[in-house]
């Protein structure tokens, strides 16, 4: 009987040797005359463990890793294709602490199916959503996802069904969803997995979209820095269309919906969704004013649902398990699960998908094992380069929407980037506004010019120079920026800059540096 | 018209007629020609302009915007540094002045045997992995110093 192997062609996976060590697999189980199926799922998210390999045996998943191309001879001398003892063999997938502990709903496929399966994917579930979402009619479907309180993912986290309801409420000739699959914040990889590891549950999420709001054409617009999430995307949409579940017939219900891969070209602004949108017409990346929003005048002057990667991933749930399901996940008004991403300077770097409410310490310490230098957690910045950087004290903070806004930071996309004691906080301040000043669109003068002045004023501080009345001028240009600015970028660089310098005042100093122990 | 010349003709007139008509072709368009050669040339844009009926300003606007596309051919693989906060927190700004100083070049430059250009690249989403770089469509985590070596060594072996 034949062995299952999976291999991931996860890109994280793929850039520390996924490639070479399925193909050691496939060389020597061919000499070994050994009959296996070789299945090129997505991660597990244990990325310290990458590549991962996982063989199908009558009592589960067995996992190895982290595997190398030397390793796959000894493997299978050690009988791994019937889970034999191996130095490398972690034991059973599913019994691994790190997955046991979290609560996957987006991501409950992700590293389990072959990401381009439509038979894996409907035998886990797939589709069950967008079938109950064609038979309910748009105002009801819509109700579902406002009832499970489904907030945006991306940022500035407003409520996803109050979106889809202006665009249900406007009448138009035609309507759009648009999936903003190009926000580049550090630390955040939950798109890319998603994409390149389920992609189905994105395209239901923007096919059920589509049919609850009446918008029949779709467009994901892509980061250009993930050229294997575009490929795969690519290649799932031609499979959902031939198999029914895209096209001018969604299931046979005469509701059409089509979609699109659009790639972007490597500006981070573009994550904004007005600028996003503007890309999409064709133009510069530039932010538009609101009023109008999107939903009422969005892509084309049309109506227009645009949400992010994990937003709409996180709908065929919903409606496969209804409304009440996801929104007994989380606290207060923070609702269902995040797909957190911890990064950076950790041990055990990887997706940890939690139901709000997890804290920053059980997330860094308990999944994330502390600092892979094994020196002092010192820092940590949660929702990309716009986020706040937090110190130690502030470690017990839940995730929670609500709870971050409160000390001044935010969840963001969940990306969690961890430094240890040898970061300058001085340096990663100055960083924050050099890569404002790198991306700014250049429409509105607070970000425009005051990005490159807060990299002049940084250094002054940083060299001695007038060093009391500079930080008085950073101060006060950071909250000109913050008031001022017309969207995001400009309006939350001085998040990371005032927590450094609140949080971190002594790495301001001037020569002798602060010493590293 | 040199044979080169008519080869690019070609391949901007193809991309053209293949792409001018979608909504908001822009982008798709100087991707496809970038996907091809490589960069933009300046021909293109005045026959991107008459096709869209926009004008050069506009095009140029557009291509100057964006990070991802460029105006000169570059060398024979493009090699991206991550140089976002996570790759910062392993080790990111060593291993981009180690890399400048073994191609011999700064970003944006290309080595004078025109085997690399280098390129700074805000995140790959392969934070688990940090410091991460990308040569071509080919990401890496993990980059030490020695594995660039490496891996720079193998992708020029390998064309």
């Amino acid at each position: 009987m034949s062995v299952t192997i999976y291999v991931p062609r996860d890109s994280s996976a793929l850039s520390v040797g996924a490639e070479a060590v399925a193909g050691a697999i496939a060389v020597e189980a061919a000499r070994r005359n050994s009959d296996v199926i070789l299945v090129r799922n997505g991660s597990r998210g244990l990325y310290w463990l990458e590549p991962m390999v996982e063989i199908e045996t009558a009592q589960g998943r067995v996992a190895y890793g982290p595997v190398a191309m030397k390793d796959v001879a000894s493997l299978f001398d050690a009988d791994f294709l019937h889970g034999g003892r191996h130095v490398l063999c972690i034991g059973p997938t599913e019994k691994i602490p790190y997955l046991q502990k979290q609560e996957r709903l987006t991501f409950a496929r992700v590293g389990i199916t072959d990401p381009l399966s439509l038979a894996d994917y409907a035998v886990h579930g797939g589709w069950k959503g967008l079938r109950a979402a064609l038979a309910m009619d748009g105002a009801t479907a819509v109700k579902q996802v406002t009832d499970s309180g489904l907030r945006g993912r991306g940022g500035a986290a407003f409520p996803a069904g109050i979106k889809w309801k202006t665009v249900l409420d406007t009448s138009a000739d035609q309507k759009y969803v648009v999936c903003n699959a190009d926000e580049g914040d550090s630390g955040t990889y939950s798109d890319r997995m998603i994409m390149e590891g389920d992609p189905y549950v994105l395209i239901e999420g923007m096919a059920i979209a589509g049919i609850a709001v009446g918008a029949t054409q779709g467009y994901i617009y892509v980061r250009s820095e993930y050229p294997h999430s575009c490929q795969v995307l690519a290649e799932a949409i031609a499979l959902a269309k031939a198999g029914g579940y895209l096209g001018p017939d969604v299931l046979g219900s005469g509701k059409a919906f089509e979609l699109e891969v659009r790639k972007g070209a490597g500006a981070y602004i573009c994550g904004e969704e007005t600028s996003l949108l503007e890309s999409l017409e064709g133009k510069r990346g530039m932010v538009r004013f609101k009023p109008p929003l999107p939903a009422i005048a969005g892509l084309f002057g049309k109506p227009t649902v645009i949400n992010n990667v994990i937003t709409l991933a996180s709908v065929p749930t919903i409606f496969a398990n209804g409304a009440a399901h996801y929104r007994d996940f989380g606290m207060g008004r923070s609702r269902g699960t995040l797909p957190i991403q911890l990064a950076g300077n950790l041990k055990y770097c990887g997706l940890v998908e939690k139901a709000f409410g997890v804290t920053l310490r059980e997330l860094l310490y308990d999944y994330g094992g502390g600092s892979a230098s094994g020196r002092p957690l010192r820092a940590v910045q949660i929702g990309g380069p716009l986020g706040a950087y937090l110190p130690e004290q502030q470690f017990d903070t839940p995730l929670d929407y609500e709870a971050f806004m409160a000390i001044g930071a935010m969840v963001g996309h969940g990306g969690i980037v961890a430094f240890d004691d040898t970061v300058d906080m001085a340096g990663m301040a100055r960083y924050a506004m050099e890569f404002c000043a790198i991306e700014s669109c250049g429409k509105c003068t607070p970000c425009r010019i005051g990005s490159t002045r807060g990299v002049e004023v940084i250094d002054h501080i940083v060299s001695g120079l007038e060093r009391e009345k500079n930080i008085a001028l950073l101060e006060d240009l950071c909250d000109t920026m913050l008031n001022g600015s017309l969207c995001a970028l400009g309006g939350m660089t001085p998040f990371p800059v005032q927590s450094a310098l609140k949080y971190f005042p002594n790495d301001f100093r001037a020569a002798p540096k602060r010493k590293v122990a | 018209m040199s044979e080169h010349e008519q080869d690019r003709n070609a391949v901007i007139s193809r991309v053209l007629e293949e792409r001018k008509h979608q909504p908001g072709a822009l982008l798709p368009i100087l991707h496809g020609i970038q996907d091809v050669l490589g960069y933009i040339p300046r021909e293109a844009i005045a026959q991107i302009a008459q096709a869209l009926n926009l004008s050069r300003a506009e095009i140029h606007g557009v291509v100057s915007f964006y990070h991802h596309f460029r105006t000169s051919p570059p060398g024979r693989h493009t090699v991206y540094l991550c140089r976002a906060e996570s790759c910062q927190s392993m080790g990111a700004n060593q291993l981009v002045e180690h890399a400048k100083a073994k191609l011999g070049v700064d970003f944006h430059e290309t080595t004078r045997d025109g085997a690399f250009t280098l390129e700074p690249i805000y995140c790959l989403g392969n934070c688990a992995c940090s410091p991460a770089m990308m040569i071509d469509e080919e990401v890496y985590g993990r980059v030490t110093p020695k594995r660039f070596e490496e891996v720079v060594r193998t992708v020029k072996e390998a064309a």
